[in-house]
C-alpha cells in the first residue's frame, strides 16, 4: 500500500468526524516536500514577506531536523475553506492519523471563540492575505530599494508581538480633543453662585483642549507607531498593518496552543479508535505514531523540564471527556483559552498523576518545588502572558515627536534585558524619526531610562 | 494562451515552491547582511597574524549569527519552570541546559544553541573593501619614458580579417543601402564592416616590490611576525593596483638572500646586522632582473633598526642610490614593546633621506593594531611623493 492511498480515506474519516459532533469547514489537504514544510514552520504560513530574521530561523530549522529533532507531520491553516500540508514523506498510517488529527483542529479553529474572534477580524483567507502582503513588500522593495523596506520590517517585526486583541483590527484613532468638563448642574446655588460674581461664569467658554496622545497607556505598539509615528511615509505604515494583521492572526494559535493540540490530539486518537474501516496494520503503525507525539518525555529520559502539550492537553482533554461528557466538552473547546483551559481542569489529582512539577533553577541546579496547585498554574501560564512579551507600553507622545515608551517592570517583576531593548529602539526610531526613550528598571529596581540615539 | 490554461498540467509539473525556496532567499540575505557587519569591522579582524601565508585567496572568518532583537526580560538569577516526571519536592538534580548539554532547552525557549557561521572572504574583496573603508589612497605610477603597448580595437574598416567581422554594424549599413530604390536585397561586400586595432602605448604599469626583512639575531619571532603581517597587506594593496606585480623577498644579517614567498616568511637568522648588505642585494636584483624604467619600484624594509656602526656610511650610500631609482621606500621600525620612536641608526639614515626630499617614509609597528596606521602612513605617503615629483 503506498502512502498516497491515504487520499482514499479522508472523505470516510471526514464522515465519521462529523458523525461524533464535530463540525469544521472543509479542509484542502496537499502533500508536499518536506524542505517545503520546514519554510512552513520558519514562517508560520505559506506565503509570508521576506526578512532576513526568517532566514536565521530557517538555519536552526536546518540544524535541528539535521540532529534529527524535529520532525513535522502537517501544518493546518484555519479558514473556509482550510488549508492542511502533510509532509509527502508521511506513511500512509502517519498520514491516516493526521487528517484525523488535522479534522481536531478545523473543529477547534472554527468553533472556539477566540479563533472566531480574531477569524472576523482578520477574515477567514489569512493565507492569501499574507501572500498579498508578501506581494506588497516585494512592490515597495522594487520601488523604495532593499535597505530601506528592512529598516521598516526590522522595527515592525520587532514589534510583532505587541498588540491588543482587545481592540479591532480597524481601529479608529483617538478622539483630537479632549471631552468637554461636563457641564455644572443648574441648581439654586449654582444660579447664586453666578449671581455673585458674573466674571467667573463668563469664563466657562475655554477653548477646547487638545487631548493627551494617547489618552491612557497603549499596548498596541504596532498600530500606534503607523498611525501617529510624524513623518512616517504611507507604504512604511502599511507594512507595520500588515505585520499587524498576521499578528492577529497568529495569537489565537499561541493563545490557544495547548487546547488545540490537546484537542486535536484528543481527536485523532477517538477517531482511529472508532474507524472500522482502517487496516489492522496501519492502525497499529497510527497507534504508534500516535504514542510517539503525546508522549511526555523523550524515549531515553525519565524527567523533563518542558512540557509537552500535545500530551498536556490531550491528558486534560482524556479527563474532561471522561468526567464531563462530550457535550461539556464541545462547550469548553467554544469558550476557553489556554488560561482558563489550565486553571480550570488542571486539578491537583491530576497534575500528580501526570507528575508535573514545579522546579526553581538557579546556580546550575534544579530544585523540585513544593506542590501547590495555583503555582503550579501561573507557571505554566507564565511564558503566555502578553502574547510572550514583556508588557511595554506608549506613554507619552512629547510636542517635538519624543516617543516615550515605558515598561511595566512592576507586572513583568523584573527589568527588561538592556542591550536588546536599545537595539530595539534603534530601529524603532529609523522610522519614528524622532528620539525614542524607554523606562524599565535595572537589576537593583532602580528605575532608569534608554533610548535612541 | 487559451490552450495554455485550459489544457491539463503535466503530472510532473513542478510546483512553485519546489522551484524557490523563501528560506534560503532569507539565509542568503542574512548571510549578506552578516558580510556587511564583517565588512565594517575588517580592520580590526584582519590585523592578527593568522590569515597569511598558505597562499590561499580566501580567508575564513567564524561569525555569530544575527540576531533579530525583540524587547526581553532580562536574564533573571533564577527562574521557575514546569517539568514532568517522577520526583518529590526538594530534589535538586544539575541543570542540563547549563554546561551546553544539546537539545536542553529552557521553558522560556530564549537560548538557542550557539550556532557559528564560517564565513569564507576573497583576500581580493578584503584589500578592495580596507581600500575603500579606509580611503587609502591609490598608487600613483610613475610617468617616464617606461611605456608598454597593447592593441586596441579602435574604428571600423571595409577590410579586413573575417574573424574581426562586426555583424551589427554591418547588418546596419544592409539596411540603410537598402533603402535606396532597385538596390539588392543580399548583402555585398560593400557593407561588411571589419573592426581595427590600433597599437596604443601607455606608460608602463608594471611594478616589482623588494620586501627587505631583517632576520639578525635581535630581531624576535613577535618583531618577524609583525612585519610578515605588515609585508602581507602591502602586496594586496599593490596587487589591487598594478595587473603585473612582481615581488621579490630578501632577507638579510651580515650577509643577504633572495627568497621564495613562503620560505620568506620562515626564515629565522642569527648574528649581526649590515644593512648595507641587504641594500646593495636590492640594487643587485634591480640591475640584473628590473630595468628601472620599465618598472615602478618599491621598496619596503622591516628591522628593529640596529645597524653595526662600522656600516653607516656604505648602507647611506647604498640607501641613497636606491631611494633615487625607486618610486618609494618605506622603512618600518619593528619595535615590539619599545619605544625609542625611529632613534635608531637605520632610521636616522632614512630621516636624512627624507628631509632631503627624496620619497621615503619612516614608521613604527610596536603593536598588530599599528599595521593599518602604517599602510595607511605609506600609501598616503606614496602620493605625496608621487604628485610632488
Amino acid at each position: 500500500m503506498s502512502a498516497g492511498d491515504w487520499q482514499s480515506y479522508i472523505p470516510r474519516i471526514e464522515q465519521l468526524a462529523r458523525g461524533l459532533g464535530l463540525e469544521f469547514h472543509p479542509v484542502e489537504f496537499e502533500a508536499v516536500p518536506d524542505t517545503f514544510m520546514m519554510e512552513i514552520a520558519v514562517y508560520g504560513l505559506p506565503v509570508r514577506m521576506p526578512h532576513w530574521s526568517f532566514g536565521v530561523r530557517y538555519i536552526y530549522q536546518l540544524i535541528q531536523r539535521h540532529m534529527g529533532h524535529s520532525r513535522l507531520f502537517e501544518v493546518v491553516f484555519p479558514g473556509n475553506p482550510g488549508h492542511a500540508y502533510l509532509a509527502a514523506g508521511n506513511g500512509l498510517a502517519e498520514n491516516i492519523l493526521v487528517t484525523a488529527h488535522v479534522l481536531g483542529h478545523a473543529d477547534f479553529s472554527r468553533n472556539n471563540l477566540l479563533f472566531q474572534r480574531c477569524q472576523r477580524q482578520v477574515s477567514e483567507r489569512i493565507v492569501e492575505h499574507a501572500a498579498q502582503h508578501a506581494r506588497q513588500i516585494q512592490q515597495a522593495i522594487e520601488t523604495h530599494g532593499l535597505e530601506r523596506v528592512e529598516a521598516v520590517l526590522d522595527a515592525a517585526l520587532a514589534l510583532e508581538q505587541h498588540i491588543d486583541v482587545d481592540q479591532p483590527l480597524r481601529r479608529l484613532r483617538f478622539p483630537e480633543y479632549a471631552e468637554p468638563p461636563k457641564a455644572l448642574a443648574d441648581d439654586e446655588f449654582r444660579r447664586r453662585f453666578a449671581a455673585l460674581e458674573p466674571a467667573t461664569a463668563g469664563a466657562a467658554i475655554a477653548p477646547r483642549q487638545r487631548a493627551p496622545l494617547p489618552p491612557h497607556p497603549e499596548r498596541d505598539l504596532l498600530w500606534f507607531v503607523a498611525q501617529y509615528a510624524p513623518e512616517m511615509e504611507s507604504w512604511e505604515r502599511d507594512i507595520f498593518l500588515a505585520v499587524r494583521e498576521e499578528s492577529f492572526y497568529f495569537y489565537p494559535v499561541f493563545a490557544t496552543q495547548i487546547m488545540n493540540e490537546g484537542w486535536a490530539s484528543y481527536w485523532h486518537a477517538r477517531l482511529l479508535r472508532e474507524a472500522d474501516f482502517i487496516a489492522q496494520q496501519a492502525y497499529l503503525d497510527a497507534i504508534k505514531c500516535h504514542s510517539d507525539v503525546v508522549r511526555p518525555v523523550a524515549a531515553d529520559q525519565e524527567v523533563t523540564l518542558s512540557l509537552n502539550p500535545y500530551h498536556l492537553g490531550f491528558a486534560l482533554w482524556e479527563r474532561i471527556v471522561a468526567d464531563e461528557g462530550l457535550e461539556a466538552a464541545f462547550a469548553i473547546r467554544a469558550q476557553d483559552d489556554d488560561f482558563a483551559f489550565i486553571r480550570n481542569h488542571l486539578t491537583r489529582e491530576l497534575a500528580a498523576e501526570l507528575g508535573l512539577f514545579r522546579y526553581r533553577a538557579r546556580d546550575g541546579k534544579i530544585r523540585v518545588l513544593e506542590q501547590d496547585v495555583d503555582a503550579l498554574h501561573e507557571a505554566i501560564l507564565a511564558p503566555k502572558y502578553n502574547f510572550g512579551a514583556p508588557t511595554v507600553l506608549v506613554r507619552r507622545v512629547h510636542t517635538d515627536g519624543t516617543l516615550e515608551l515605558a515598561h511595566d517592570h512592576a507586572l513583568d517583576r523584573r527589568g527588561l534585558d538592556l542591550e536588546r531593548s536599545r537595539k530595539v529602539l534603534e530601529y524603532l526610531q529609523r522610522v519614528w524619526r524622532r528620539p525614542v526613550r524607554l523606562g524599565t528598571v535595572d537589576q537593583d529596581g532602580a528605575e532608569l531610562e534608554i533610548a535612541a540615539p | 494562451m487559451s490552450e495554455q490554461i485550459t489544457r491539463e498540467p503535466p503530472a510532473s509539473a513542478a510546483k512553485w515552491y519546489e522551484l524557490f525556496s523563501r528560506g534560503a532567499r532569507d539565509w542568503l540575505r542574512h548571510d549578506a547582511k552578516v558580510r556587511e557587519a564583517v565588512r565594517r569591522h575588517l580592520p580590526e579582524l584582519v590585523s592578527g597574524g593568522e590569515l597569511i601565508g598558505g597562499g590561499a585567496r580566501t580567508v575564513r572568518v567564524p561569525v555569530k549569527l544575527l540576531e533579530h532583537y525583540h524587547f526581553r526580560l532580562r536574564r533573571a538569577e533564577e527562574r521557575q519552570g514546569v517539568g514532568q516526571g517522577q520526583v518529590k519536592p526538594g530534589d535538586v538534580f544539575v541543570d542540563p541546559t547549563q554546561g551546553g548539554a544539546p537539545g536542553g532547552k529552557g521553558p522560556g525557549g530564549e537560548e538557542e544553541g550557539e550556532v557559528q557561521l564560517l564565513l569564507e572572504l576573497k583576500i581580493d574583496d578584503i584589500v578592495e573593501w580596507l581600500w575603500e573603508e579606509m580611503q587609502l589612497p591609490n598608487l600613483v605610477p610613475r610617468a617616464g619614458p617606461s611605456q608598454e603597448s597593447e592593441w586596441v580595437r579602435e574604428g571600423w574598416d571595409r577590410r579586413g580579417a573575417r574573424s574581426r567581422l562586426d555583424r551589427r554594424r554591418s547588418f546596419k549599413e544592409l539596411v540603410k543601402r537598402r533603402g535606396a530604390p532597385g538596390a539588392l536585397p543580399t548583402f555585398t561586400d560593400e557593407d561588411l564592416r571589419f573592426r581595427q586595432l590600433a597599437r596604443r602605448r601607455r606608460p608602463a604599469v608594471r611594478a616589482v616590490v623588494f620586501f627587505l626583512l631583517d632576520v639578525s639575531g635581535s630581531m624576535s619571532e613577535r618583531d618577524r611576525q609583525l612585519a610578515k603581517t605588515f609585508f602581507f597587506w602591502t602586496v594586496q594593496g599593490l596587487r589591487r593596483q598594478y595587473r603585473m606585480l612582481e615581488t621579490v623577498f630578501v632577507a638579510h644579517t651580515t650577509d643577504a638572500w633572495e627568497f621564495t614567498e613562503p620560505e620568506f616568511f620562515q626564515v629565522s637568522g642569527t648574528g649581526g646586522t649590515v644593512a648595507s648588505s641587504g641594500l646593495n642585494k636590492v640594487s643587485e636584483i634591480i640591475r640584473e632582473r628590473f630595468e628601472a624604467e620599465q618598472y615602478n619600484v618599491y621598496l619596503f624594509y622591516a628591522t628593529d633598526g640596529d645597524n653595526a656602526a662600522s656600516d653607516a656610511s656604505a648602507a647611506r650610500e647604498a640607501l641613497a642610490a636606491l631611494a633615487a631609482e625607486a618610486c618609494f621606500c618605506g622603512y618600518v621600525e619593528v619595535a615590539a614593546g619599545l619605544s625609542r620612536h625611529l632613534e635608531t641608526e637605520t632610521g636616522r639614515l632614512f630621516a636624512e633621506l627624507a628631509s632631503a626630499g627624496a620619497p621615503v617614509e619612516s614608521c613604527v609597528l610596536a603593536e598588530f593594531d599599528d599595521v593599518w596606521g602604517a599602510i595607511r602612513r605609506f600609501f598616503t605617503a606614496q602620493q605625496r611623493a608621487a604628485e610632488g615629483a
